[in-house]
């Protein structure tokens, strides 16, 4: 296998691994937070919002906007650092 | 100058501003046609993906679907945003790496075969015209209350314009048009929303809004609104109970995510980005412009139940000066009585208006016992009026309700515009020119996509016009049908390398076979009513699981066919695989 297969592979493997992250923080804040937990959630008050009813109408929507920006930002970086960026 | 003038005028000058656009930016060869030449800045593909997927359903229906749903409508807003996260990890830099025109073109190619291919066509026409759907009864519903005319001629009213507008203008035409659709549609959705939030609670910012006291009170407006849902017999909105299961809360969620995913007429919004980068960062400012609108509506949503709930019931509940008189109906009430989207009858005669829970049968009992109530007295009450009849419950200046009306035409016509290029371009690109008759001219091509078009226009109207459901809903079923079919095979073309062909056709087909079977067992054979073999209810339904939550169980359906059958059948050609590696990579440099 050549050297820049296995840092292809490399490349590959460690975006899975930030995949996986970004994925998990998904997951939890809108099935988890906002759906399952919600309703013990809700006893929890931040002003007038109910916690879990905040999580499911509010809060996973502002998590998703910084999660993508996050990733791109973090993709940006591994890319160079495998150089297999774009110009 | 009236209402109906000045709404007519606002609509018409945002009109002249679309087709001005359309007639400037006219595409000039097939790849402006199809993907814009790949020249847009991120940020503004962002804002026209914004656009584009943000139809009627989500600036009509979805404030109206939340406010009858309380806690679970988060299932539409959860998933209708968070499928935009799957889209920039799982697919958008993927796709446009590979570079292509169409998203069955991507299938067919990845799983070199011409029968994908064809598959994939099928499940995307089989999506974009239940989605079309919902568009048109959006159009419609805005016109007739414009016009002040019944449903049908608003309906052909905007099947008129859809027409003249798709046809006008390619990728590129409809990439400009839409950006100039969503700043009127945004604010269009927010002002009113400031107007109101301001007023009710003394917050500009409507997001903060819904979580403030009321205005001079130490109330919460989310537990006021609680405890009148309470006292009128239905269940305290921000509660988990009532709306729908946690099941199927969590599977509408999810095949709401992965079906956005899958949505070919956003996906291919990320094919006209110059970089695999950009595609990333695209997703990211489009979920930025949708979520403006995505965490207002909730607070549209609240406040509209409250304003009518309190327009209804000025007073004290069961006493004679807490309920309103027929005579004093505000003029909102007596237009929308007109297109028979809001109707009332009283029932006991005493000349006011009592709206209440009447399926709560220990309240219905209570309250006739106590109060001398015969039912609730809305007899009619449609969820898709709430956010244009929204500024008039609230007592907003004229202009805001014209703006609305031209927001919410701009919602359904940017959407319509970019589901019929995804249909024209499924049938002219991928089926005429892909499989059938690769020797079309490129004039002939067109020609077919815009007879397409066409049809897709009639067929969808009709069904606009005799809908399966409220047009959130409607969208919903499309969404489904994205989850089960489209994104499961996009995201093993990518993520595994070793799916073949075999496997990609069989898990499409039973992802898309049983998602149809189930939404048609419950919503009627093509959506014809009365041919449904079962009432679609929760009773009814197989595990409790709701038709417009079966997406998700159908993608499952998906995975598993087209691994069991991958493992059966040989594995994919070593070109196959080298072209999965190569589009794992922003930058290949010596292409193998």
């Amino acid at each position: 296998m050549s050297q820049e297969d296995l840092s292809r592979q490399a490349y590959w493997r460690a975006h899975l691994r930030l995949l996986a992250i970004c994925l998990a923080i998904w997951f939890l804040v809108s099935f988890g937070l906002g759906i399952i937990l919600a309703a013990p959630l809700n006893a929890i008050s931040i002003g007038g919002y109910p916690l879990g009813f905040w999580f499911a109408q509010q809060g996973a929507i502002y998590t998703f906007i910084i999660l993508i920006f996050v990733y791109a930002w973090r993709m940006n970086v591994l890319d160079r650092k495998y150089n297999v960026h774009e110009e | 100058m009236d209402q109906q003038t000045l709404s007519l005028l606002v609509v018409g000058a945002t009109f002249a501003l679309y087709i001005g656009i359309a007639i400037w930016a006219r595409a000039g060869s097939t790849s402006e046609f199809y993907v814009a030449g790949r020249g847009v800045n991120p940020i503004a593909n962002g804002m026209a993906t914004a656009a584009d997927w943000m139809s009627a359903a989500s600036f009509i229906s979805m404030a109206g679907l939340i406010a009858f749903l309380g806690f679970t409508g988060g299932a539409y807003l959860m998933g209708w945003t968070g499928g935009y996260v799957l889209m920039a990890l799982l697919l958008a830099p993927y796709l446009r790496k590979f570079g292509k025109f169409t998203v069955p073109e991507f299938i067919g190619d990845r799983f070199y075969s011409k029968v994908a291919r064809v598959v994939a066509v099928i499940s995307l026409l089989a999506m974009s015209i239940t989605y079309v759907i919902g568009q048109m009864r959006g159009v419609g519903i805005a016109f007739s209350n414009i016009l002040e005319v019944p449903l049908a001629i608003g309906l052909l009213s905007g099947m008129a314009v859809v027409f003249i507008y798709a046809v006008l203008g390619g990728m590129k035409g409809i990439t400009y048009t839409q950006i100039a659709q969503y700043v009127i549609m945004i604010f269009a959705y927010t002002v009113p929303a400031i107007f109101i939030s301001l007023t009710l609670t003394g917050q500009v910012f409507p997001q903060i809004g819904l979580g403030s006291t009321l205005q001079g009170e130490d109330t919460y407006l989310l537990e006021a609104l609680d405890q009148t849902m309470v006292d009128l017999g239905f269940t305290m909105y921000s509660a988990t109970e009532g709306g729908m299961s946690m099941l199927n809360m969590f599977l509408l969620t999810m095949a709401l995510m992965i079906g956005t995913a899958g949505l070919p007429h956003v996906i291919i919004r990320f094919f006209t980005v110059p970089r695999v980068r950009d595609a990333r960062k695209s997703a990211g400012w489009a979920l930025v412009f949708i979520g403006i609108l995505y965490t207002t509506a909730p607070a549209v949503g609240a406040m509209a139940i409250w304003n009518l709930v309190n327009t209804v019931h000025p007073g004290e509940i069961g006493t004679e000066e807490g309920h309103l008189a027929y005579e004093d109906k505000p003029a909102w009430m007596e237009r929308w009585e007109q297109t028979g989207l809001l109707a009332f009858e009283d029932k006991n005669e005493d000349g006011r208006i009592q709206y209440y829970n009447e399926d709560n049968e220990e309240f219905a009992a209570m309250a006739e016992e106590e109060y001398g109530w015969e039912g609730s007295e809305i007899v009619t009450l449609d969820r898709d009026i709430m956010v244009l009849a929204n500024p008039e419950i609230a007592g907003l200046p004229g202009w805001v309700i014209a703006l609305v009306a031209a927001g919410g035409i701009a919602a359904a016509l940017s959407t319509a515009a970019g589901l019929l290029l995804a249909i024209s371009s499924a049938i002219s690109h991928d089926l005429l020119k892909g499989v059938f008759m690769p020797r079309i001219s490129e004039q002939n091509e067109l020609l077919a996509g815009r007879i397409a078009m066409a049809g897709a226009i009639l067929f969808a109207g009709y069904l606009g016009l005799n809908p399966p459901g409220f047009a959130a809903e409607v969208v919903a079923l499309a969404f489904g049908l994205a989850a089960a079919s489209l994104f499961p095979t996009l995201m093993m073309g990518i993520f595994m390398k070793k799916m073949n062909k075999e496997g990609a056709i069989a898990g499409m087909l039973v992802g898309l076979v049983t998602t149809l079977l189930y939404i048609f067992t419950y919503k009627g054979w093509f959506f014809f009513s009365g041919t449904a073999m079962l009432p679609d209810t929760e009773e009814y339904w197989l595990f409790g699981v709701n038709p417009t939550g079966f997406g998700a169980i159908g993608a499952v359906f998906n995975f598993v066919a087209a691994y069991i059958v991958m493992k059966l059948t040989k594995e994919p050609p070593q070109h196959i695989q080298e072209l999965v590696e190569s589009v794992r990579v922003p930058r290949t440099d010596n292409p193998s």
